[in-house]
């Protein structure tokens, strides 16, 4: 059971959702014809919502966050759909205007928050320059700023942090750094890939802690990609569930772990040691994800699917409501014949 | 009950690492010679056919004990002995790594990786059997005998992973030591793998140090665990004892802070602080700065690791006391 009830009072419909992705679709061109890495994916967060979105490597969950971040990497380029951020579109945006946006109107925080610091100046340099490249402010007022981020971002003695290097940090000091970063310009809407996958547990419980509290006190909404299933049931609000490119079932975190709808999300569940009572083998799912150039027709599960019939590998079933989930599989749709 | 035979015996070990700047440096700097303890004082048994996990956060010496059980270091003080094995000599160990793709030799074909300990150690006579020993190894760990033909890169990480097994059978061992076997695959392919793992503890009769600091899997596979912080064992327990009733605050910070899937406990407020550096640890009890039941004895006197309840050793002057 779950201790308390999560976030279900939120209405998306409210407010301008801070991320609204809608039929997006990115490809990758190479020499042995076109990969289609995200397959017609649509997810919204409204502002302070925390969306988790899971999936094995390869499943598509990074580079969804990187398409609405307009950081795909060549050739790979955004072949369908459309990307909303806080009401305005951004996947027509030139670079240069994506720049403004960027960082503005969203951030981001990566895995490795070592390698997304610059070693050579120090904390307090990047934060001000960041500061002051969005919004204008003096100095002065952005090195305030500065400190008051790394005060909300729960670092102790912040005044003598800001003067130095990210060496000097350590691995979850250097990871909130990361966050006061990407909190800089108050943004609409933050891109969290892997955030606390480098770190140790006890540290993780501190930064995921700390993003449902930003979440919290200043409304923005977070999409957190992550492979860690523990990790999305401690702080999501809702969660999508990706596998070889496009999502096969979102909904609330408690009802999506508690009473999953689609085969892979069932199967997952039930790989995942309890750490409650111990089970002599654990379920396990045969197989591994089909590669991009290698995915099977229709839905890409069914080779691994204990309920596959001859539909699932004619046609590919549409995310559709299930109860108070969505999910995409002919079992909930007329059956797999 | 049978009697208690032990496969691994490791007494008072420790391990020191000399993480000096370069000569020039340290002369033109006037900077001493730098030491870190990375294992200190370690000891534990693991009985044959069970399975012995250290736990712990990274740095705190857990993947140092395995390399130095498996001879890849070697010890600063303390005995690492091995019991008797089957044919009456003393037990052999092998190694899995984490890494299935950096583990194993990309420009080898898969049966040569796998037949290296064979025809290194002569356990087969003839080519010919030697590669039936590979073919039937391959199958073992659920992949075909023709396998042996393909390289290392036409395989995902959990085949891989399957053919580091493969080839650390092949010596026939029966001490495995398993250094975070799992952690660089994904769910579905970790339970694939840690089913297979268990498979073969029954039928070959295995024994098994395990490391991992994934407490939901250390609680699937082992026997008994052993909490590690900062080099040394805080909290050694049967595991079910160590998960229903931990002991140690560094024990009990672990288990509250390990997410947990069925029973989230969002919103709780996350304890604060983090390991120290092992260059300079905290006097007295390493884990007191950050305790919420430290005394003042604990900044003074390291806690021994004494018997506490049930069948449990605690490292802990409160702990003690009681």
């Amino acid at each position: 059971m779950m201790a308390q009830p999560i976030a279900a009072s939120k209405e998306p419909e409210a407010a301008t959702p801070a991320l609204d992705v809608s039929g997006l679709s990115v490809e990758f061109p190479s020499r042995r014809g076109t990969l289609l890495a995200i397959d017609d994916v649509s997810m919204q967060i409204a502002p302070g919502e925390i969306l988790g979105v899971v999936g094995e490597s390869g499943a598509g969950k990074s580079i969804t966050g990187l398409a609405v971040l307009g950081l795909l990497e060549s050739p790979g380029r955004i072949s369908g759909g459309a990307i909303h951020v806080g009401g305005r579109r951004v996947d027509t945006l030139s670079e240069k205007e994506l720049t403004k946006v960027r960082g503005r109107e969203m951030g981001a925080i990566f895995q490795d928050p070592l390698t997304a610091l610059n070693p050579l100046f120090t904390v307090g340099k990047q934060l001000v320059e960041t500061i002051r490249l969005h919004s204008g402010m003096s100095k002065e007022a952005a090195n305030d700023r500065a400190l008051a981020l790394l005060q909300s971002v729960g670092i102790p003695a912040p005044r003598e942090r800001l003067r130095q290097y990210p060496h000097q940090f350590s691995g979850g000091m250097r990871q909130r750094v990361v966050i006061a970063l990407a909190l800089a310009a108050g943004p609409r809407l933050i891109i969290a890939d892997e955030p606390t996958t480098a770190l140790d547990v006890s540290i993780q419980a501190q930064i995921t802690a700390l993003l449902r509290k930003l979440c919290d006190e200043t409304g923005v909404g977070i999409m957190l990609v992550t492979h860690d299933m523990g990790v999305i049931a401690e702080t999501a609000d809702r969660v999508c569930v990706m596998y070889s490119g496009r999502v096969v079932e979102s909904g609330p975190v408690a009802e999506v772990i508690h009473n999953p709808q689609h085969p892979y999300t069932k199967g997952l569940m039930a790989a995942i040691p309890s750490l409650h009572d111990r089970v002599e083998t654990l379920a396990q799912i045969d197989g591994s994800m089909p590669r991009l150039n290698a995915r099977p027709t229709g839905c890409a599960f069914h080779p691994r699917c204990p309920h596959a019939g001859p539909k699932c590998s004619a046609a590919t079933p549409p995310l559709v409501s299930v109860g108070v989930t969505r999910s995409a599989c002919w079992l909930q749709q007329g059956g797999t014949q | 009950m049978t009697a208690y035979v032990p496969a691994l015996t490791v007494d008072g070990v420790s391990k020191v690492f000399d993480v000096s700047a370069p000569w020039l440096n340290r002369v033109i700097e006037r900077r001493p010679k730098l030491f870190v303890e990375a294992v200190s004082e370690v000891s534990f048994t693991v009985e044959k056919g069970t399975c012995f996990s250290i736990v712990g956060e990274s740095g705190c010496g857990k993947s140092t004990v395995a390399r130095l059980v498996t001879g890849l270091y070697k010890t600063t003080r303390g005995d690492i002995s091995f019991g008797t094995g089957a044919t009456g000599r003393p037990i052999r160990v092998q190694m899995i790594f984490q890494d299935p793709h950096s583990s194993v030799n990309p420009r080898w074909r898969v049966g040569d990786i796998i037949a290296e300990p064979i025809r290194e150690m002569k356990l087969r006579d003839t080519e010919k059997e030697t590669m039936a020993r590979v073919r039937e190894l391959l199958e073992t760990v659920g992949l075909g005998a023709d396998d042996a033909q393909k390289f290392p890169h036409e395989f995902s990480g959990g085949q891989r992973q399957r053919i580091s097994i493969a080839r650390a059978l092949a010596s026939e061992p029966e001490l495995l030591v398993c250094d975070e076997p799992t952690s660089a695959l994904d769910v579905s392919v970790q339970a694939q793998i840690l089913n297979l793992m268990r498979r073969l503890q029954d039928e070959l009769g295995l024994t098994y140090l395990f490391i991992s600091h994934d407490l939901s899997v250390v609680r699937h596979m082992s026997d008994h665990i052993a909490v590690m912080y900062l080099g040394r064992i805080v909290e050694q327990a049967p595991v079910e004892q160590l998960f229903t009733a931990p002991q140690h605050p560094y024990s009990k910070l672990l288990l509250a802070t390990i997410p947990d899937i069925q029973n989230p406990k969002r919103r709780v407020e996350a304890q604060t602080g983090e390991p120290p550096s092992p260059l300079n640890p905290p006097n007295g009890c390493a884990f007191h700065p950050r305790c919420p039941i430290a005394m003042e004895k604990c900044s003074k006197v390291m806690p021994e690791l004494l018997h506490a309840a049930g069948h449990a050793k605690v490292s802990c002057h409160a702990v003690a006391e009681v």
